[in-house]
C-alpha cells in the first residue's frame, strides 16, 4: 500500500519536523510516541490540532492518540510557562529534603506542583528521579541540573530567573 | 569492516596517545557542576602553556564518586582531583610542570575505589564515550568479531548459561536460559530489546553505563542478536536521561558508519540494526510487556504472562528483552570465558553488580562490587558511613518494589536469595541509605504515593489498592490512624501483592511490609492511643 503524505495543518515549519519523524518510521502506528516527542519538542506542548493531525497521519483513532498523550507524564497538553523548574522527588533526593525544597517554592511562588504562575512566567514540575541521586537534592532550572540544593538557594535562584532570566 | 581494519584503528589510537592524559568526568552528575567548563579551561591552559603536544585532555564517563564531583584524573601518577572548579582547574595543569594544584586531591586507594571489581564499568571514566575509536582501542568489538566468525549461536547461548549471569534488571532470571528460549522459538523474525527504562527512584546505574560506555551495550546486544537469531533491536531509554540518549545516538551512528551495526557485520552473514526509542515518563514501562506496548506506540500497559516475550513479544514475535547492565556484561563474559565470570560472586549469584549508593551516606556514587559482599562492607567501608556522626538505620534496596534492610542485618551478603529472605530484593541496584532522622513510615508512604501515581490503571487491585493503602499510611503518618487501620493496611498489602496483574502492583506493598517487619514500633508510635 502506498502511503500518502498527510496534509500539514499549517505552513508552520515545525510541522515538517513532525512529518519527517513519521516518514522515517513509515507513517506506521508505532511512530506515535516518537512523533509526540517531536511535536512537543518543537511546539512546547501538544494541542488538539496536533493530536488530530497525528491521528489522521498515522491512521490511529483520535481516542487512542489522546489516550497515549495523557498516559505518559512527559507529555503536556497545556503550554508551559516561560521558565520551568523541576524538583526531583526521587528517593535519594527525598531523604535529603526535596519535599522541603518543593514546599519552599510552592510557598514562594504561590503555585502547586504541575501549575504555572498566572503571569505565565514559571511552571513548577516534579520528576520521579532524574538519576542525579549522588548530588541530591537536585533541581532542574530551565533544563540545567543543579545539585546539592537547599530551600533558600532554590528560592533565591528562582528569584534571579524571574527577575533577569538567569 | 574486517579484523585488520579494527586492529588498525586501535593501533592508530595507541600511537596517537600522548604521555600524559587528563581525564575530565563528563557524566550527568559532574556536568551539573560545570564539568564542561572545567574541561575547556584545562584544554585552554594546556594549549597556552604549550603542553598540548604532551598532554591529552579527554572527556570521559563516570568515575564513580559522583558526590565528590566534578572529578578530574591525571595519568601517569594516578592523581584524582575532586570538587574541581573552573577557577582551580588551571592549577591542575600547573602541577604537571612543577606548580602546586589548588584543587582538592581525592584518594584513589580509598576502599570506595579499592574494593570495587570492574567488569561493566571497566571503561567507565577511562574512554571517551563519544568516540568509537576509544572503545576499539580498549579491545572493543574484538569479542563480537570472535563470536560472529568462530562461534555457533548455540555455543554463545551455552557460554552465557555457563557464566551464571542473571538478569540485572532486578528479577535475576538466568540470562542464558532466556536466550535459549528465544533461540529455540520458531520463526525467522525475532527482536532484541534493551531495557533502559530505569525507573526506580534512587537508581542510576543504567544512566551511568549508557553515558560512560554505550558501545559496550551495543556490542552485547549484537552478540545477543546473533545468539538468538534476531536482526532488529530496540533500545528503550527514559526521556529523563537526555545525555544518555544523545550519547547513544552518537554511538549508534558511529557504529553504523564503521560497519559494526547494519548489514553483513565483519563480512559475515549477520545483519543487526538498533533503533533508539525514548520513553515518556511512565514507570510501568520498565515492566517488559508494558515496555513492548510502548515501543508499539501504545499506552504502556502490561499484559498477563504467559505468553512470555521469549515466545510472543514485540508485535507477537519472539523477543529477547534484557536490562542495560545485563548486555554490558556479555562482551567481557565471552572475551574472558564463562569460567572467569563464574569465579566472581557467590554459588547462586555470579559476577559483579553495579549499585548506586545514595542517601545519608558520606561517599555517594556508583560502585561495582562482586556479588556476595556484605551490606556492611558497602555502607561502612565503601560508603564511609553516615555523614555528620549520624547513625545508619537502614538501607533501602530495589526501589518501590523492594524493602528496607535494618542495620541489624548488615552482615548479610548481597545476593538475589539473601535479600529476598530479608523481605527486600536485589532490584536494579539502587541503594538508598537512611539514618536515624528518617521516619520509616514516611518512607513507606513515599513509595506508596509513587506506586499509586504510577499505577497504569489496568487492573483493580493495583489501581484502587494503592490509593487505599496510601490513604491509610497518610492517616498513620498524621497520627490519626488506629490499630484497625494498621490491620486493614496489612490485609490490603496481602491482597494487592497476590492479585495484581504485573510486577508494579505485585511488589507495591513491599516497602510497607518490610518496614512493618523491622520498624513496626515506628508505626505503633504513630497510632492514636485510645
Amino acid at each position: 500500500m502506498k502511503v500518502r503524505k498527510p496534509a500539514l495543518p499549517s505552513p508552520d515549519k515545525r510541522w515538517k519536523i513532525a512529518d519527517a519523524k513519521m516518514r522515517r518510521l513509515g507513517y506506521k502506528a508505532h511512530a506515535l510516541i516518537e512523533t509526540l516527542h517531536a511535536v512537543q519538542e518543537s511546539f512546547g506542548y501538544l494541542d488538539d490540532e496536533a493530536l488530530r493531525f497525528l491521528a489522521v497521519a498515522l491512521h490511529v483513532p483520535p481516542s487512542k492518540v489522546y489516550g497515549v498523550a495523557t498516559f505518559y507524564n512527559f507529555f503536556s497538553l497545556k503550554p508551559q510557562g516561560a521558565h520551568t523548574c523541576v524538583v526531583c522527588l526521587g528517593t535519594a533526593c527525598y531523604v535529603k529534603g526535596a519535599d522541603k525544597i518543593l514546599g519552599a517554592i510552592e510557598k514562594h511562588c504561590g503555585i502547586k506542583s504541575g501549575e504555572t504562575t498566572s503571569d505565565k512566567q514559571l511552571s513548577l514540575l516534579t520528576a520521579r528521579c532524574i538519576g542525579a541521586c549522588a548530588i541530591g537534592p537536585a533541581v532542574i532550572y530551565d533544563g540545567v541540573v543543579a545539585g546539592h540544593q537547599t530551600p533558600e538557594q532554590t528560592v533565591a535562584k528562582l528569584h534571579g530567573i524571574l527577575a533577569h532570566g538567569t | 569492516m574486517v579484523l585488520e581494519e579494527l586492529l588498525a584503528i586501535a593501533e592508530k589510537e595507541t600511537a596517537a596517545r600522548k604521555p600524559t592524559c587528563i581525564r575530565c568526568c563528563m557524566a550527568a552528575g559532574c556536568m551539573s557542576s560545570r564539568a564542561a567548563e572545567i574541561k575547556e579551561t584545562i584544554q585552554r591552559v594546556a594549549t597556552e602553556k604549550d603542553l598540548i603536544s604532551k598532554v591529552e585532555v579527554r572527556r570521559v564517563g563516570c568515575m564513580g564518586s559522583c558526590g565528590q564531583g566534578p572529578m578530574v584524573s591525571v595519568e601517569p601518577g594516578g592523581l584524582l582531583y575532586q570538587h574541581v572548579t573552573p577557577e582551580n582547574a588551571p592549577s591542575i595543569v600547573d602541577a604537571l610542570i612543577g606548580g602546586t594544584a589548588q584543587a582538592e586531591l581525592g584518594d584513589p586507594k580509598h576502599p570506595f575505589f579499592a574494593r570495587q571489581t570492574l567488569v561493566v564499568c571497566a571503561n567507565s571514566g577511562r574512554i571517551d564515550p563519544e568516540r568509537i575509536e576509544d572503545y576499539i582501542e580498549a579491545e572493543g568489538y574484538t569479542t563480537l568479531h570472535h563470536v560472529l566468525l568462530e562461534m555457533q549461536p548455540a555455543q554463545v547461548v551455552e557460554a552465557v548459561l555457563k557464566s551464571g549471569l542473571r538478569g540485572r534488571g532486578g528479577a535475576g532470571y538466568p540470562t542464558g536460559l532466556k536466550w535459549g528460549t528465544v533461540a529455540k522459538s520458531p520463526g525467522t523474525h525475532k527482536f532484541v530489546i534493551c531495557n533502559g527504562d530505569e525507573g526506580d527512584p534512587g537508581a542510576f546505574m543504567d544512566r551511568s553505563v549508557l553515558e560512560s560506555d554505550p558501545y559496550r551495550v551495543l556490542e552485547g546486544m549484537a552478540i545477543a542478536g546473533y545468539a538468538v537469531g534476531a536482526s532488529q533491536a530496540f533500545i528503550y531509554v527514559r526521556a529523563e536521561y537526555p545525555l544518555a540518549v544523545s550519547r547513544l545516538q552518537t554511538a549508534i551512528r558511529q557504529a553504523k558508519q564503521h560497519g559494526l551495526l547494519g548489514i553483513g557485520i565483519f563480512e559475515s552473514t549477520f545483519n543487526f540494526d538498533v533503533e533508539l526509542r525514548i520513553g515518556a515518563g511512565a514507570f510501568v514501562c520498565g515492566e517488559e510487556t508494558a515496555l513492548m506496548a510502548s515501543i508499539e506506540g501504545k499506552r504502556g500497559q502490561p499484559h498477563p504472562r504467559p505468553p512470555f516475550p521469549a515466545e510472543s513479544g514485540l508485535w507477537g514475535y519472539p523477543t529477547l528483552i534484557n536490562n542495560v547492565e545485563t548486555f554490558a556484561n556479555i562482551a567481557p563474559i565471552l572475551k574472558n570465558g564463562p569460567e572467569w565470570y563464574a569465579d566472581l560472586g557467590t554459588e547462586k549469584s555470579k559476577g559483579t553488580k553495579v549499585f548506586s549508593l545514595t542517601g545519608k551516606i558520606r561517599n555517594t556514587g556508583l560502585i561495582e562490587v562482586p556479588i556476595g559482599i556484605t551490606i556492611r562492607e558497602i555502607v561502612e567501608e565503601l560508603g564511609g558511613g553516615a555523614p555528620d556522626g549520624a547513625k545508619v538505620k537502614a538501607v533501602q534496596t530495589g526501589g518501590p518494589s523492594g524493602g528496607c534492610i535494618p542495620a541489624a542485618h548488615f552482615d548479610t551478603p548481597v545476593d538475589y536469595e539473601s535479600l529476598v529472605k530479608l523481605g527486600s530484593i536485589m532490584g536494579s541496584g539502587g541503594m538508598v541509605v537512611m539514618d536515624d532522622q528518617t521516619n520509616m513510615v514516611d518512607v513507606a508512604r513515599f513509595y506508596m504515593q509513587f506506586c499509586m501515581e504510577e499505577s497504569c490503571g489496568k487492573c483493580i487491585p493495583c489501581r484502587a489498592g494503592t490509593v487505599q493503602m496510601y490513604n491509610l499510611l497518610t492517616k498513620i503518618v498524621e497520627r490519626r490512624g488506629t490499630l484497625q487501620d494498621l490491620e486493614q493496611l496489612e490485609e490490603l498489602c496481602d491482597l494487592v501483592k497476590h492479585t495484581s496483574l504485573c510486577g508494579l502492583g505485585q511488589t507495591a506493598p513491599n516497602p510497607v511490609l518490610s518496614t512493618l517487619r523491622y520498624f513496626r514500633n515506628e508505626y505503633l508510635d504513630l497510632l492514636q492511643s485510645e
